[in-house]
C-alpha cells in the first residue's frame, strides 16, 4: 500500500454469476470493504479499496448477471452503475469485466453489452487455470485487438496474473469511448440480442484456438450427486450435517454468550441493588447487547456452509434436487437452505435468501422463514407442555402426549408455512410465469478467503443494521417494565408494560389469556424465549433455569389447560421476534415486507388460537 | 435429399446424452430473451446432459457450460 495516492479511480467490476467475480473483490480489497443494499431494493452494494502503486482504487462490485437488460433488478442496477444513473455510487471511471475464459462466448455477451454503454473497460480472462487444466488455450492477445480493450488471463484463487493487474491498473488512462445504446439498453429488442450473440460467436471462435476438454472429475461426481437415489440421499445427509452444525456446535456458544451476560447482569445488579442506574445497565443494555450477541454463533456458521456449498458447486445441485417439490409450493430449489437454517433461528435464515436471486421467489422464502420452528420457541414450548400436558403414553413405549405435542406444533408451522407460500403464489406475489435458469458450474475448490470474508461481511452487516434494531426494542421493553418507577410486589402489575396488558385484556381475553401472559407475550416480542423470565418476574417466582416447577404451578393456578394449548398454537404462528423484523426490513430494503409479516401471522396466530379456546368451551372442556 | 421432412422436437422429449441443434423457441417476452442472452437460440448445439433426481428440472450443455432449466421452459425449446 502506498503512503500516498497520486490519483484516485473509481471501477465497477461486473461479470457472470460464477465467474470468479467476487474472489477477485475480496482478493483485491481484502478486509477494505463494505457491503449494504441499494435502497428500496434486494440488491446488495458491496464496495472496497486498494491501491495499484501510486493509484488508490475505489472498487464498486456489480451484482453478477448475464446481461444489462432489465429483466430483474440485479440487472437494472448494474445497467445503472456503469451509465452513473445510479443515484447511490458514483459514477465509474471505468469498467473491470471478469469472464470464466472457460465458458467464453457465454461470457462475451455482457461483455459486448458493456463495450456499447462506451465505458472504458478491461477484460479478465478469469480461471486460466482450469483453462489449461482442461487442455484449452485462447489467444487474449488477439481479443485485446477484436474488442479494442485490455485483456489479461488470471486466476483469482490462484493469485495468476494479478501482478500485470496491478501493473495496467497503475497505468490505466480509462477513456469513455461513444456511447452505443443507452437508451435501447433499457428495451432490449430481439436483433440487438442476435447481433450479440452472433458477434460474441464470431469473437470466440476466432480466440479459441484449442478446444475445452470435459472437465476432468465434475460429470463423475454429478453422475453419483444428481442420481435418482444417491442424489437425495446424498442432499439428506449434507442437510443434516448443516442442520446439526446450527443446533450442536453454536449451542455452547450460545449458552457461553448466555452465560457470560447473565453473569455481568448480575455483577452490575450488585454494584447498587435496586438503582435505577444499575438495572438500566444490566437489564436494558447489557441484555439487548446480550440478546444480539448471541445470535451470532448461527449466523457465522451458516454463512460459512452457504460459502462453502456456493462455491464448490454444490448448492446449485442440491436446489436441483430440491426444485421439484419446492416449486409445487411455490417456491423454488434455492429455497431450500434458508428454510432449513430458520429451523435454527429466522434470522440467519433470513440472510441466507442472498443466494435466491429471483426477487419473488426470495420475498415468498422470507416470509414464510419465520413460521419454522426456531430454536427460541422450544424453552416456551418445553416450559408450557411440561407444565399443562400429561406425561402419559399414547402407544406405550413409544409415544407420548407430550412428544406428540412438540411434534405437532413443528408441523403446525411447517404446514402455516406450505399454506402460506401456497397463497402468496395465487395472490400478492402472483407473476404469469417466472423462469428457472441456474447455471451449473463445475465443481471447485472455494477459497478460504471467500469463506472467510463472506461470514465477516454477515456478521458485521448482522451487528451493524439488525443488532442496533434489536437492542433498541430491548432497551424500548426495559423502560416499559420499569416506568413509572415502583418499588413492592406489584411493580410489574402498575409499570407501562402492566398497563398494556391489562389494556389488551379484553383482546386477548378471548383466547384464554389473561393481562399477566399478555405481557409475557408484549415481552417475547423481543425474544420468545424472554417469556419466561418476564412471566416469573409478574408470579414473584425465581426464574432458575434448571428448575421452572415454581412457576409453572404458579401458571397452572390462573390458566386452563385449553388456554395453554390456545398459547402453544399461538407461539407457533405468531410474529413475535422484533430481530426477525428487523433483519427483514434490512434485507428487503424496506419495512414493507416486515409489515406484512407482522399483522399477517399475528392475525393468523390470533384467529387459530381463538378458535381452539372458543371450540373447547363450546364443547365444554 | 431425405423423403420426410425432419420435425422439429421439444428439448424436453429428449434423452440423457442426446443433443440436437436449436430451430425455434415457442416462447416470448422476458423468458426468450432470457433464453437468447443465455445462448440458447437458433444455430445452437444443446445437449441433455441429465435430469435432477425427481425429473425436473433438465440440466442441459451448450457453449461449452451447464445451464439448468425446468420442463415447461425445456417444452417450448424446439431442435431439429
Amino acid at each position: 500500500m502506498s503512503a500516498m495516492a497520486l490519483r484516485t479511480l473509481t471501477l465497477a467490476i461486473a461479470g457472470n454469476p460464477n465467474s470468479g467475480k467476487t474472489t477477485l473483490f475480496n482478493h483485491l480489497t481484502g478486509l477494505r470493504q463494505k457491503v449494504g443494499n441499494y435502497a428500496g431494493v434486494t440488491v446488495e452494494r458491496k464496495e472496497g479499496l486498494f491501491s495499484a502503486g501510486d493509484t488508490e482504487i475505489h472498487l464498486l462490485d456489480l451484482p453478477g448477471t448475464y446481461s444489462l437488460s432489465p429483466n430483474s433488478e440485479e440487472e437494472r442496477i448494474a445497467a445503472e452503475v456503469i451509465l452513473g444513473l445510479e443515484k447511490e455510487a458514483p459514477t465509474p471511471d471505468g469498467v473491470i469485466c471478469v469472464v470464466d475464459s472457460t465458458s467464453l462466448e457465454k461470457s462475451l455477451y455482457l461483455v459486448l453489452q458493456i463495450l456499447e454503454t462506451g465505458a472504458a473497460t478491461m477484460v479478465l480472462l478469469n480461471m486460466t487455470d482450469e483453462l489449461t487444466l482442461r487442455g484449452a488455450r485462447l489467444d487474449a492477445e488477439l481479443l485485446a485487438r477484436l474488442l479494442e480493450v485490455p485483456v489479461i488471463q488470471i486466476s483469482a484463487t490462484q493469485g495468476i496474473g494479478l501482478p500485470q493487474l496491478n501493473a495496467l491498473l497503475e497505468c490505466w488512462i480509462p477513456r469513455h469511448a461513444e456511447q452505443k445504446t443507452e437508451k435501447k439498453l433499457f428495451a432490449p429488442t430481439l436483433p440487438e440480442i442476435t447481433q450479440r450473440r452472433l458477434r460474441a460467436k464470431q469473437i470466440a471462435r476466432n480466440v479459441i484456438k484449442q478446444e475445452l476438454l470435459p472437465h476432468p472429475w465434475s460429470d463423475k461426481i454429478d453422475r453419483v450427486v444428481m442420481d435418482r437415489v444417491w442424489g437425495p440421499l446424498i442432499f439428506a445427509f449434507v442437510v443434516l450435517i448443516v442442520f446439526q452444525a446450527i443446533f450442536s456446535w453454536a449451542k455452547p456458544l450460545m449458552d457461553g454468550i448466555d452465560g457470560l451476560f447473565t453473569l455481568l447482569g448480575t455483577a452490575v445488579r450488585h454494584l447498587e441493588p435496586g438503582a435505577l442506574w444499575t438495572s438500566f445497565l444490566a437489564d436494558g443494555v447489557l441484555a439487548g447487547v446480550g440478546s444480539v450477541i448471541v445470535f451470532l454463533p448461527q449466523v457465522l456458521i451458516v454463512f460459512f456452509f452457504i460459502a462453502l456449498l456456493e462455491h464448490s458447486g454444490y448448492l446449485a445441485r442440491a436446489a436441483l434436487v430440491m426444485d421439484k417439490l419446492l416449486y409445487k409450493a411455490g417456491l423454488q430449489g434455492k429455497s431450500f437452505l434458508p428454510l432449513i437454517s430458520s429451523y435454527a433461528c429466522a434470522v440467519p435464515g433470513i440472510m441466507a435468501t442472498r443466494t435466491i436471486e429471483n426477487k419473488r421467489d426470495r420475498f415468498a422464502t422470507i416470509l414464510i422463514a419465520p413460521f419454522m420452528t426456531c430454536s427460541a420457541r422450544l424453552p416456551v414450548y418445553a416450559f408450557l407442555i411440561s407444565a399443562f400436558i400429561p406425561d402419559r403414553r399414547i402407544i406405550p413405549g413409544l409415544l407420548g402426549w407430550r412428544s406428540a405435542t412438540l411434534l405437532s406444533l413443528y408441523l403446525l408451522g411447517f404446514l402455516a408455512a406450505l399454506v402460506t407460500a401456497w397463497g402468496l403464489k395465487s395472490t400478492i406475489l402472483k407473476s404469469d410465469k417466472m423462469p428457472f435458469f441456474l447455471e451449473i458450474p463445475p465443481y471447485r475448490w472455494p477459497a478460504w478467503k471467500t469463506i472467510f470474508l463472506m461470514m465477516w461481511d454477515r456478521a458485521k452487516l448482522f451487528l451493524t443494521r439488525a443488532g442496533t434494531i434489536i437492542l433498541g426494542a430491548s432497551l424500548a421493553l426495559w423502560i416499559l417494565v420499569t416506568f413509572p418507577r415502583h418499588t413492592g410486589p406489584e411493580a410489574m402489575r402498575d409499570s407501562f408494560a402492566g398497563h398494556i396488558g391489562r389494556a389488551i385484556e379484553p383482546a386477548i381475553k378471548p383466547l384464554g389469556f389473561n393481562w399477566k401472559i399478555g405481557v409475557g407475550l408484549l415481552s417475547a416480542q423481543v425474544a420468545r424465549e424472554v417469556m419466561i423470565s418476564s412471566l416469573a418476574t409478574i408470579y414473584h417466582v425465581d426464574a432458575d433455569t434448571k428448575d421452572q416447577t415454581k412457576l409453572q404451578e404458579a401458571v397452572r393456578h390462573d390458566v386452563t389447560p385449553w388456554a395453554a394449548v390456545s398459547l402453544l398454537v399461538f407461539f407457533a404462528l405468531a410474529m413475535q421476534c422484533s430481530s426477525t423484523l428487523a433483519v427483514a426490513r434490512r434485507e428487503t430494503g424496506s419495512w414493507k415486507m416486515p409489515a406484512l409479516m407482522f399483522i399477517y401471522m399475528n392475525a393468523l396466530a390470533y384467529i387459530a388460537s381463538l378458535a381452539i379456546f372458543q371450540t373447547s368451551r363450546w364443547l365444554g372442556f | 435429399m431425405t423423403s420426410s421432412p425432419l420435425i422439429p422436437r421439444p428439448l424436453s422429449s429428449l434423452m440423457p446424452g442426446d443433443s440436437g441443434i436449436v430451430d425455434h423457441l415457442e416462447t416470448s417476452g422476458t423468458v426468450l430473451y432470457k433464453l437468447m442472452e443465455l445462448g440458447v437460440w437458433p444455430g445452437e448445439k444443446i445437449t441433455l446432459v441429465r435430469r435432477a433426481p425427481l425429473g425436473d428440472p433438465l440440466i442441459i450443455e451448450l457453449m461449452g457450460y451447464q445451464l439448468a432449466l425446468r420442463q415447461s421452459e425445456a417444452q417450448s425449446i424446439f431442435l431439429s
